[in-house]
């Protein structure tokens, strides 16, 4: 999973937590105000096929959006998201000067004063904001070697409101799966700012599957999974019959309901096929850097 | 494409009976920014007979929390929330004079009702191309509950800010008439 040539057993290599909280702010506030490359080749891609004006007018408005963001520094959605961090850790690092946890959670506050993001978490009873955008939700993955990766991702509420877990009958097989996903993009229709890009977890767990899923929206927008081939047919075939639903860019109708659909697969319980679908607006952002 | 209406807030009944959903609406002047929790504190006051911070006679609710406005600036970024977990609130507001409300995706049957027998609109705007719309606005003051951060309500001043309707006066819903 990690960039650079993985090392078994080697010296112990120190990065400072400080290093960590400032590589943390950098990506949130990049992540926000800069539409990923692939995501901007994608929607250019989806205006060349769209026909209706309505269509064609609402990825126009992303396109131009884009470009606004990135040249005047401005979040690209006010929705600037729960900060989510993939950090896949080197055993042979060795976190210096406070605690990992800790600093992740300082960049993310850093992030959201100094870039002008919005602060959109809160206590899930009261409703009280905590102000400073945290705590950030983080998944942590130990690797071999002395690198650090970290991934951020602000995820926004609309989109993430209409994603879907489940455990279906274990034998449901490729088109129990396609019909779970489906459903979720029908029920989710013009409320998480379509065109989405689908990532999709199946085995696993309850917990584990919607962590792949989110993962699988990590990948660049329309690279199949390469691990299974089974698994990249699925994907191309749940891809072309979300596009069929007809709901469009902005749900105002189109060929584009989707960018893409990412699936990322574990193996189950022998009784379970878990189901996880992470629906990911068109605002698909994410950054990662390597320390 | 339709031809594209100008409208200015605060809006009566007569401006939004000529609106039918599809119509593509440059909206300008004042409107006020109410999301979850602030609807919720709306919804009770007006259950309780209580004032509201705001009047709602003829007014327009845009369902959004814009990012902070950078120094030197007058607004953040700025666009929709999802409009639906305001629904149970709505029709309330309605009852009580609230003439408009911009947000994005579906209402529900009773919200769609609500604006027929109130003779209001229901108004989408773009989600997710906030940095964009910014520019379609030219003031923002908070004017109550500061406590609730990006949630407080605040009086936006719109300049052609651009809408599609989604729900008429007459009943219909886009969305519902898509399906």
């Amino acid at each position: 999973m990690g960039k650079g040539k993985a090392r078994t057993d080697g010296p112990v290599r120190e990065i400072s937590c400080r290093a960590v909280a400032d590589t943390v702010s950098r990506l949130f506030i990049e992540a926000n105000t800069e539409l990923p490359e692939d995501v901007i080749g994608a929607v250019r891609s989806a205006l060349e096929r769209e026909e209706s004006p309505s269509a064609r007018q609402a990825l126009g408005e992303v396109l131009e959006n884009a470009g606004i963001a990135r040249k005047e520094k401005l979040p690209l959605c006010q929705d600037t998201g729960l900060a989510i961090v993939f950090a896949e850790l080197g055993q042979d690092v060795h976190i210096t000067g406070g605690d990992f946890n800790s600093c992740i959670q300082d960049g993310v506050k850093k992030a959201y004063a100094a870039g002008c993001l919005r602060k959109s978490v809160c206590d899930p009873l009261s409703r009280e904001n905590t102000g400073d955008n945290t705590p950030a939700v983080i998944h942590v993955e130990i690797v071999p070697g002395d690198r650090l990766r970290l991934i951020a991702m602000p995820k926004g509420g609309g989109a993430e409101n209409m994603s879907a877990v489940g455990m279906i009958l274990a034998t449901s097989g490729p088109e129990g799966i396609r019909k779970f996903v489906i459903d979720a993009v029908v029920k989710a229709g013009p409320n998480p700012c379509p065109p989405v890009i689908i990532g999709v977890g199946i085995g696993g767990s309850i917990d584990l599957a919607p962590i792949l899923a989110k993962r699988a929206l990590l990948r660049r927008v329309g690279e199949v999974n390469s691990l299974d081939t089974r698994i990249a047919e699925l994907e191309s075939e749940i891809l072309i019959a979300v596009n069929k639903l007809g709901i469009g860019p902005q749900g105002l109708g189109g060929k584009t309901t989707a960018l893409a659909v990412h699936i990322e697969a574990a193996p189950c319980h022998i009784a379970s096929l878990p189901v996880a679908v992470s629906i990911q607006c068109h605002s698909a952002r994410h950054r990662e850097a390597t320390i | 494409m339709k031809k594209i209406i100008q409208l200015r807030t605060p809006l009566s009944k007569e401006a939004v009976s000529v609106l039918r959903v599809g119509d593509r609406v440059l909206l300008s002047g004042d409107v006020y920014t109410a999301r979850d929790v602030a609807h919720k504190r709306l919804f009770e006051a007006l259950k309780k007979g209580g004032p509201l911070p705001i009047s709602l006679e003829n007014q327009v609710i845009f369902y959004a929390a814009p990012t902070p406005a950078k120094p030197g600036e007058k607004i953040g970024s700025v666009g929709p929330t999802t409009s639906s977990r305001m629904d149970r609130y709505t029709p309330l507001l309605l009852q009580h004079g609230l003439r408009g409300m911009i947000g994005k995706g579906r209402r529900s049957a009773e919200v769609a009702e609500a604006i027929r027998r109130f003779s209001a609109v229901y108004f989408g705007a773009p989600g997710g191309v906030a940095a964009l719309l910014s520019k379609c606005v030219a003031e923002a003051a908070v004017i109550a509950w500061p406590e609730l951060g990006p949630e407080a309500v605040m009086r936006l001043t719109l300049e052609n800010f651009p809408l599609i309707v989604l729900n008429d006066s007459e009943g219909r819903d886009f969305f519902a008439e898509q399906r």
